[in-house]
């Protein structure tokens, strides 16, 4: 091979003799095969393509030759150079996949690392239950009413048929502010936002209310002096206790699943008659073999809530003519609905704030 | 009420084969709830006998104990005949005594297995049983000594103990006061078993002949009943049979004394309260009436108690000898040596004696029912059968004289459309149904065109409407029968947008790393104080409560943070590095504009009234508070944890205000309980919505919280009522954005908020966007100075911006900030 044409004599032209175009682009080639990394390819691509480079220089000298014979070696030249240029870019490609894929194998993680950097919040499952029970209802048409917590007496007394010498006012325990002549309470029930419904709006009325509500009762296991409850009223033409009965096995099942039912067995509430207690299927055993059963302690039913026909004396007290309209009402406790559905056992871990229990339930829906 | 099954059976013909749970569950369906069965002797197996001790020889032991060594006569039941040989350490009986021995393979309650075993020298073979040992009762004084008589040696001992009994508890509703007797459970139970029934009020009774003690009453509305019996020469020695001794034990009464008992019996048999006097202490007529102003008495219970001018009493020439129908007094109380009793059956309007019974916060078995309504013809009835009892037991005579003042009150007739148990139960229910199942329950039925004029029976006070009579018929009907029928579809709006707000916000918050936290609203001025909040701070103006839990804790909450910051304290004491809390809540301060009236229940109240009404009500906004405390972010591979400072407080409030679409603004503010330099008010639209910043050093330390923890509150029905309603589409610009960075020296206690507002005004129509991306102090700025940089984005909506014009907006947006806040370009 000849090294660069220093001497250039346009009319002898030894490198375009056939044998040293073929040795340059065999050189070229080797070279290029030879190229370990992009970065040898780098220095073989400016070594036998730069404009220094033996096929660069032979190209070059073509336009010198004499007409007859540019042809000839305009072809001779043109094929080393192409193949040289394919050669490069076969080659690059190559190294650059290699250099990628290194890349990649050294910039492998351990995947498995924590990545907890951020605290996990949660929301209350009061909260989330609450809203399930809302929503429940939400999709067949009924909407939630709320009330304040501070309730006037009449309202969470009075106006539900529970006069001022009503023996059942003595079954709530009632927290009542200072001075009790101010008539106000703690609302003992989520009842009285049915009032404030009733007093609102003409029929039809359907309202689920779930709710913060209040009784002096100790504090333990299975009693809260805050706790909530979710209230439910339906009044229009033609009410009856089977659309009462529909809708709380319909409630049922939405919350314990296809199946769970209820029973009724009559009770007395003030604002409801007929009233009636309404058990649940036991969701655990469903009734079927319940002697082994902690859930129901053997019964195959849970008490669940109590409910009824609206008393004619309510609607009446909150502008509803009874001669035109019937409704139903009922009330669940909310904290116990859940203790049930999740198996907890002891209702203070709702109040107490500690964030392994709540965080428990982060991924309720 | 309890109620033992012998007893139930005696008067009512139930099938011989029904279980005690099959009648509980039947009584339940008709609306008396089964609390509880008791069967006392479920867990005593094996030969449980009586005995008659023969001899007792007392041993004193080395430990210092004398035990008795016995032998006795228990029959054939141990097989032989022979007398059985027993140590017991009891010494309260003598040889002659009937006892109650459990023999060798018996078996007493917590699976406790006789056995004849070697003890003090002797092999004792088996046990003379005490009250406890049987789980009948807490004695341990002693074993049990049966009356003479009781039985023979031999014989089974547990129908003399009434172990072969079994007891229903019921929880009675307050409408059903007349299941709160034997009488009454028994007549349930003949209508679940459509059973012959014997109602034991039934009784032929002597006349009235105006020759018994002279009663006067002044208040027949209080007591339109009063029936008075006289039974003199009760031997006050003489005891109660055990018959009646072990119902009313079976029934959860103590055995007193045989007056005393017979009064309670009859009132657990009839349903009927019964006051019994000492004859011979009364001195002349009895009167009742209502108390004066002034007056006082002693009840038997020892309490001295001043009396209202509503309660009713009962006097005689000594003054007032009783609280009628509800506590008798000391003076005339019957005694160990009472020997004539004066009987009183007497009626009392119920709404007096509830007011009476919680004036004076008394509860008792006769108040329980006096206030629920008792059948008031009934009364004399009652008084015999007291007087039978004390004659046939007490030895006494019955005095030839009897009272009766005043006449029962009739029950009005209530009109029922035959069609209303139907229509409201969604059952077919036909008339003759209707009217056979009211009969059955005692009603008196006058079947008219359609409409029924029914006459509850007189125990039953509690029937006065048409729906209280269809209860009456479903339940007879079942309400098992009750069919299940989802009502009409409601046209339902959903949820409103508050609710969908408040979900939100719960979810940002819990996104946000925040774990929500239910606590109690109760708050007292110790917590007010640990937050340090001044003397005059309006969260120290409460709503007290009456009653509360406990009197340091006496109102309603005005703030949420006091139950976050003990719930934080809570979790970081058992382990947890760091917490967010928040809990969604309520507060209350006083409207001042109270009383709440009370309106009648017989019509709407009108607009006004209503109005006036809710007004009273305290002032409920909906709160939201947060607590940050110790560990925000966690140290790890990545490098260094981080703590919970101010800065995360108010980012939470920023954040909150974007999920809700309302531009939030910080001001500086000083509020206990934060820093006072760490501490920011937040506004939305000019308006305070709460703070949020760090903690004041010594409210960390007053809750045992880590120093820089941080907290918020603030009002979310204000902060709702700013959020965004209907989001316009917006419209965006394509044109190229250009940047301008502008560093700006500033005096320290020139806010960033400030610097901004002021750039951002001075930069024009073109500013898309300001972003503060440094702080700096030091060296190179001068000392009470920082040096902050802004980033800001310009663009038009309709063309490339031209640096001239760029950089005539950043100039502008500078001179502005020099301006007003006196901030020099670095």
């Amino acid at each position: 091979m000849s090294g660069p044409n220093t001497d250039f004599d346009p009319v002898e032209v030894a490198a375009l003799k056939p044998e040293e175009v073929e040795a340059a682009r065999d050189a070229a080639l080797a070279a290029i095969a030879g190229a370990a990394d992009l970065d040898a390819l780098k220095k073989v691509r400016i070594e036998h393509t730069g404009d220094r480079s033996p096929l660069a220089l032979a190209n070059r000298e073509i336009g010198a030759l004499p007409p007859a014979a540019r042809k000839e070696a305009g072809q001779r030249v043109g094929q080393a150079r192409g193949a040289v240029q394919q050669a490069l870019a076969a080659r690059q490609a190559e190294l650059q996949a290699e250099h990628e894929q290194r890349m990649l194998a050294e910039e492998t993680v351990d995947v498995t690392l924590p990545t907890d950097r951020l605290p996990t919040g949660a929301r209350h499952p009061v909260t989330t239950g609450s809203e399930l029970i809302a929503d429940i209802f939400v999709a067949m048409g009924w909407e939630v009413a709320e009330g304040p917590v501070l309730e006037a007496e009449w309202l969470n007394f009075d106006a539900l048929n529970l006069g001022p010498d009503h023996p059942a006012r003595t079954m709530q325990d009632t927290f009542w502010t200072d001075p009790a002549e101010d008539h106000l309470v703690l609302r003992t029930h989520t009842s009285p936002v049915q009032a404030r419904t009733m007093l609102a709006q003409q029929p039809p009325i359907y309202v689920v209310c779930p709710g913060r509500v209040f009784r002096t009762d100790e504090y333990d296991a299975t009693h809260s002096p805050v706790f909530h409850q979710v209230e439910g009223l339906a009044v229009d033409k033609g009410i009856s206790m089977a659309h009462l009965k529909g809708t709380l096995d319909h409630f049922a099942a939405s919350m314990f699943g296809e199946g769970i039912n209820t029973r009724f067995r009559p009770s007395y509430f003030p604002f409801t008659e007929p009233s009636a207690e309404v058990d649940l299927v036991c969701f655990v055993c469903r009734g079927v073999d319940p002697d082994d059963c902690r859930t129901c302690r053997g019964e195959g039913w849970i008490e669940w809530g109590g409910c009824g026909v609206v008393n004619p004396r309510v609607l009446r007290a909150c502008g509803i003519d009874p001669d035109t309209y019937s409704g139903f009402a009922f009330g669940m406790g909310i904290d116990r609905t859940l203790m049930f559905r999740h198996g907890i056992e002891d209702l203070r871990a709702l109040f107490e704030g500690d964030v392994r229990f709540t965080a428990a339930f982060g991924a309720e829906l | 009420m309890k109620a033992p099954v012998s007893w139930i059976r005696e008067y009512v013909d139930l099938p011989a084969d029904i279980t005690t749970e099959q009648l509980a569950a039947r009584l339940t369906a008709l609306g008396l709830k089964l609390e509880a069965i008791e069967k006392p002797g479920e867990q005593i197996r094996g030969p449980l006998v009586v005995g008659r001790v023969l001899t007792m020889d007392a041993e004193p032991q080395k430990n210092g104990k004398t035990i008795n060594w016995c032998t006795v006569d228990v029959g054939e039941a141990n097989g032989t005949g022979e007398p059985q040989g027993i140590v017991c350490g009891a010494h309260n009986f003598e040889p002659g005594d009937l006892v109650v021995v459990i023999l060798p393979g018996g078996v007493l309650p917590g699976d406790f297995e006789i056995s004849a075993r070697k003890t003090y020298g002797h092999v004792s073979a088996g046990m003379i049983c005490s009250s406890r040992e049987l789980g009948i009762g807490e004695d341990h004084d002693g074993i049990i000594v049966l009356p003479a008589g009781a039985g023979e040696p031999g014989q089974d001992a547990r129908p003399v103990l009434g172990l072969d009994q079994e007891v229903i508890e019921f929880e009675i509703n307050p409408d059903r006061a007349y299941a709160l007797s034997l009488r009454g459970v028994a007549r349930e139970a003949a209508l679940a078993y459509a059973a012959a029934y014997a109602d034991p009020a039934q009784r032929d009774v002597p006349a009235a002949d105006g020759a018994g003690h002279p009663v006067e009453v002044d208040d027949p509305d209080g007591c339109p009943v009063f029936v008075a019996r006289v039974v003199s020469g009760i031997d006050p020695a003489a005891a109660t049979p055990d018959w009646m001794a072990q119902r009313l034990t079976l029934c959860g009464m103590r055995p007193i004394s045989l007056a005393v008992d017979v009064t309670n019996y009859v009132m657990l048999e009839l349903g009927r309260p019964i006051h019994g006097y000492d004859a011979d202490k009364l001195q002349g007529a009895i009167r009742v009436r209502r108390a004066r102003e002034g007056e006082r008495l002693t009840t038997l219970d020892g309490a001295d108690r001043a009396l209202s001018t509503e309660d009713l009493v009962v006097t005689d020439d000594s003054g007032i000898i009783g609280l009628g129908g509800v506590m008798g007094g000391e003076t005339t109380e019957v005694s160990e040596g009472t020997t004539r009793v004066l009987v009183e059956a007497a009626h009392w309007d119920a709404v007096s004696m509830f007011r009476t019974g919680k004036r004076h916060r008394l509860t008792s078995e006769a108040g329980k029912r006096n206030e629920r309504g008792v059948d008031p013809t009934i009364c004399e009835a009652a008084a015999d059968r007291v007087v039978e009892l004390l004659v046939a037991h007490g030895g006494g005579t019955a005095e030839p004289g009897v009272t009766v003042v005043g006449t029962p009150p009739a029950l009005p007739a209530i009109a029922l459309d035959a069609t209303l148990p139907g229509r409201i139960s969604g059952i077919d229910i036909d008339t003759a149904t209707v009217v056979a199942d009211l009969a059955a329950v005692g009603c008196a039925v006058d079947d008219g065109s359609g409409t029924l004029a029914v006459v509850p029976p007189p125990w039953r006070p509690d029937l006065t409407d048409p729906y209280d009579l269809v209860e009456e018929v479903v339940r007879v009907v079942g309400y098992d029968r009750v069919p299940s029928v989802l009502p009409r579809e409601a046209a339902g709006r959903g949820l409103t947008r508050e609710q969908r707000l408040r979900r939100r916000i719960g979810r940002t918050l819990a996104g946000a790393g925040c774990v929500e936290v239910i606590s109690f609203p109760f708050v007292g001025e110790a917590t007010f104080d640990l937050l340090g909040l001044p003397a005059d701070d309006p969260r120290r103006s409460t709503v007290r409560l009456s009653n509360p839990i406990s009197s340091e804790e006496p109102s309603y909450t005005t703030t949420l943070l006091p139950g976050l910051l003990k719930a934080a304290s809570r979790n970081l004491g058992r382990g947890t590095p760091g917490v967010g809390l928040f809990e969604t809540g309520t507060v209350a301060f006083p409207s001042g504009r109270g009383p709440a009236p009370i309106y009648g229940v017989d019509w709407r109240p009108t607009e006004a009234e209503l109005a006036k009404l809710f007004e009273a009500l305290p002032v409920q906004p909906l709160h939201l508070a947060v607590v940050l405390a110790g560990e925000r972010e966690r140290a790890g591979w990545w490098g260094e944890g981080r703590t919970a400072g101010w800065a995360d407080a108010i980012g939470l409030v920023r954040r909150l205000g974007e999920e809700l679409g309302v531009e939030v603004e910080v001001g500086s503010s000083s509020l206990m309980p934060w820093h006072p330099g760490r501490c920011a008010v937040v506004r939305v639209g000019g308006e305070e919505l709460g703070h949020a910043g760090e903690l004041h050093p010594q409210v960390c330390a007053a809750f045992g919280l880590p120093a820089r923890s941080a907290a918020v509150e603030i009002d979310l029905d204000r902060l709702m009522a700013h959020a965004v309603d209907v989001i316009p589409g917006p419209e965006f610009s394509t044109f190229p954005v250009a940047k301008e960075d502008v560093a700006l020296v500033v005096p320290d206690e020139v806010t960033t908020a400030e610097v901004e507002a002021a750039l951002r005004e001075g930069a024009g129509e073109h500013l898309e966007s300001i972003r503060l991306f440094d702080v700096y102090t030091g060296d190179q700025v001068e000392a009470g100075h920082r040096s902050l940089a802004f980033a800001l984005r310009f663009r038009a909506a309709d063309r490339t911006l031209t640096e001239q014009e760029t950089g005539a907006a950043r100039d502008a947006a500078v001179a502005l900030a020099a301006e007003r806040c006196g901030a020099v370009q670095r």
